[in-house]
């Protein structure tokens, strides 16, 4: 054993812990006006926004709900409601 | 939590490009650097060595036994990202090993222009083939929001507070890109999350360039800024649209591009969105001081023909 | 083959049999000679290291903690102020458990500056988690150049590992050396190749945060490490033996203990002197001897408690005090043989702070005091005309 627990971390273990628990408002993907412009996908400072094809969805594991992918659609096709849990 | 039935579905259809910065780590709501750091990563691509000085980045990122980086990544100490940085360079070099990876040093705004500032003047002399890059969100924020050499003049900060006889951070951003660009190094440029496209190409080019380069990406911080999470982005692209934050590349000392403002915005709408500038708009005589932050800019806008 | 060659060549000469991959320091007297006969090396072709000049101890320490992350063999030097501003690193690099090696050309520290002999600079680290290894003459010091990387970069330990030797009193004295032919080091030293490092292959994260669930075990570790270096610094001295035929001793070095009544404890260079003093009392019939303390981490109590518990007097003679406490040696000493059933007196003299020179007839007062009585924390041939004011 050359480097002894408490040392080094496994890449992309940070998954184990779901931030999604942190959020209060969550993204609605509308998907009316979508054009596939990827700018929310671009935008998400956690990286949890996935699709194509004018289809996409936010990681709500992981998801903390900052609404600035809701704010930079250029075609408001993303809402931002009050979570339910 | 809500089970999202859409979205599990989907997931089995969609392919799924997981960042290089995973998820999961704790980085607050919204933030700027997460979503730089996170560009300039997946940018960069997986071949590549990755520093870290102390601060929020690593906090957020590496809470044992949790690591948001799927690249090798060390970090050693707050001031000294550079300088590891070099000796993997140097020990890449002594292996025979240099092709396996690119390296990036990383650091905020303090790291970077205050306590780190000999060990990266140090790696640009010296050199090495490593691109730095620098997450200015104008202050310490992961110790409570203090000064830092990159503080905006009259901003408030925990250690710069606005009061009786006080506007605030009584200095102007310490010009580091003009400190890097001093050095002779071959790329110099400065980026902003608001320009998420400009960035990752920022990153591409220098990663081709043989030598040290600097990379400074303006990103804001909801929590010390006093901005809305949802407005990061809104709040950088103003930072850059007022001509406070000049957007340029500097190739061998001089500039190359610089990124046009497309639509002129008054400082005050930059300044309003933030809570750390509130004080500028309600203590007797500032509209004298927003005349002087407005003056800054438009000299900034003169110097770096951004109109 | 033996030459008589300066301190600092011979420790350059070892450093360069050890191969490192990566040299980084910075220039301070007196350890300016071993890096400037590095850098010759290097500039002659005659040793294939990057050799990096940094801005600052501080530079130096980093680029090698880099370096050694990232797998290579990496070595630095440096003293006093040097070794203080390293200081941040040095804890950092010892709790990565990253094995580089360190030679401390001890010096005093400042104010006033003194650029002369004593071992305050590396007291200061003593708690940092580096293995600390204090040599007595130049032949001593070379060896334990070889000795210290194999002992830091076994799977078992993974510690870094300084080796401290007197500034200007070894640095830039004239011995006869033997010298380190390269096909027997690299036999004793075979290439440094660590299980986990910085490679794409294996993209682990180091240096993470722990949170006070994790990080108190990291530290035990640590100790458990150190403690671990013990057996390994004796098999390694013993290695060294049967490669090289050279013994110097392992954690500590017994000489002419044999019934002896008084015995003095010390570190460094001044443990030559202190021989010489024991062997001339030895010829008139008093029965003295002297335990040099090679490793003072990790700190060999239960061989110093065996060396020391037939003796009636004890004497610690440091070059450092723990201001407002005592000599840090002499209460580690009285520590070590705290609660033991056979309890000698034991008295500590501070001698040669900031290069004052220790000659014989002081080390003869010392003993004469040491065996009169207890004498505690005493200052040897201080001026008194100098120490009237405040």
């Amino acid at each position: 054993m050359t480097k002894p627990e408490g040392t080094v971390s496994k890449p992309g273990s940070s998954k184990e812990y779901k931030t999604g628990a942190w959020r209060t408002k969550r993204p609605i993907f509308k998907q009316e006006k979508c054009n596939d412009c990827r700018i929310c996908v671009a935008v998400c400072p956690d990286g949890v926004i996935f699709g194509a094809n004018k289809k996409y969805w936010a990681d709500l594991d992981y998801c903390k709900g900052c609404g600035i992918c809701v704010e930079e659609c250029p075609l408001k096709d993303i809402e931002l409601i009050v979570e339910v849990k | 939590m809500a089970k999202n039935e859409v979205t599990i579905e989907k997931k089995e259809k969609e392919e799924i490009v997981e960042s290089l910065l995973t998820p999961g780590h704790k980085a607050c709501t919204g933030c700027g650097l997460a979503l730089a750091a996170r560009t300039v990563m997946n940018t960069a691509g997986k071949d590549i060595i990755v520093t870290a000085a102390t601060g929020c980045l690593e906090v957020f990122s590496t809470s044992y036994p949790h690591s948001a980086w799927k690249m090798p990544w060390i970090h050693s100490l707050f001031e000294n990202s550079a300088a590891v940085a070099a000796g993997i360079e140097v020990a890449l070099k002594a292996l025979g090993r240099e092709k396996e990876a690119k390296i990036i040093a990383q650091g905020g705004d303090g790291a970077t222009a205050d306590i780190g500032i000999g060990c990266l003047s140090g790696m640009f002399e010296r050199g090495h083939n490593i691109l730095y890059v620098c997450y200015d969100n104008e202050a310490y924020m992961n110790t409570g929001v203090q000064r830092s050499g990159l503080t905006p003049f009259e901003a408030w900060t925990s250690t710069s507070p606005s009061g009786k006889v006080s506007w605030g951070n009584p200095t102007e951003k310490k010009n580091m890109p003009a400190i890097a660009a001093a050095h002779g190094i071959p790329y110099v440029a400065t980026a902003s999350v608001a320009y998420l496209k400009d960035l990752e190409k920022k990153v591409k080019k220098a990663l081709e360039i043989v030598g040290p380069k600097y990379l400074q990406i303006h990103a804001p911080c909801p929590l010390g800024w006093a901005h809305e999470p949802y407005d990061t982005i809104k709040v950088a692209k103003l930072a850059v649209q007022t001509g406070l934050i000049p957007i340029y590349e500097m190739e061998n000392g001089v500039i190359t591009s610089v990124r046009k403002i497309t639509k002129k915005a008054p400082v005050e709408e930059y300044l309003k969105l933030q809570g750390r500038f509130k004080h500028l708009f309600k203590k007797p005589g500032f509209e004298k001081e927003l005349e002087r932050i407005q003056a800054m800019a438009d000299a900034t806008i003169k110097k770096f023909n951004l109109m | 083959m033996k030459k008589v060659i300066e301190g600092s060549m011979a420790v350059a000469e070892a450093v360069k049999v050890c191969r490192p991959h990566v040299i980084s320091a910075y220039p301070i007297t007196p350890q300016t000679h071993i890096v400037e006969n590095l850098s010759q090396f290097v500039a002659d072709g005659d040793l294939k290291s990057q050799f990096v000049n940094v801005e600052s101890e501080f530079g130096a320490a980093s680029v090698i903690l880099g370096a050694s992350a990232t797998g290579a063999r990496a070595y630095s030097t440096t003293t006093s102020q040097g070794l203080l501003l390293m200081t941040e690193v040095l804890f950092n690099i010892a709790g990565l458990r990253f094995p580089v090696v360190i030679t401390c050309t001890n010096r005093a520290v400042s104010a006033p500056i003194n650029i002369w002999n004593d071992q305050q600079d590396v007291m200061t680290i003593r708690d940092s988690g580096w293995i600390l290894l204090f040599a007595e003459d130049n032949q001593e010091a070379a060896d334990m150049h070889l000795q210290a990387f194999k002992i830091g970069e076994h799977p078992e330990i993974m510690l870094p590992v300084m080796v401290n030797m007197d500034g200007f009193i070894l640095t830039h004295a004239f011995e006869p050396i033997e010298f380190i032919d390269q096909k027997m080091a690299d036999e004793f030293l075979p290439p440094y190749k660590p299980e986990l490092y910085l490679t794409t292959k294996n993209p682990l994260t180091f240096g993470i945060l722990a949170e006070p669930d994790w990080y108190m075990e990291t530290r035990y570790r640590l100790q458990k490490a150190i403690e671990a270096s013990s057996d390994m610094i004796e098999e390694v001295a013993d290695q060294f033996k049967k490669t090289f035929g050279r013994y110097q001793g392992g954690l500590v070095e017994k000489y002419r203990l044999d019934g002896a009544e008084t015995v003095i404890v010390s570190m460094g260079s001044v443990v030559g002197t202190i021989k010489e003093v024991a062997d001339e009392l030895r010829d008139k019939g008093k029965k003295v001897g002297v335990l040099k303390i090679r490793a003072f981490r990790p700190f060999p109590k239960e061989a110093i408690y065996d060396a020391l518990k037939n003796v009636k007097n004890v004497i610690v003679m440091e070059k450092a005090i723990s201001l407002g406490a005592t000599g840090i040696l002499y209460d580690e000493i009285k520590a070590a043989l705290y609660g033991k059933p056979s309890q000698p007196k034991i008295s500590g003299f501070i001698a040669g702070l900031g290069g004052r020179d220790i000659p014989k007839e002081s080390i003869m007062k010392v003993i004469e005091k040491g065996e009169a009585g207890i004498s505690d924390n005493v200052f040897v041939d201080l001026k008194e005309n100098l120490i009237g004011g405040k």
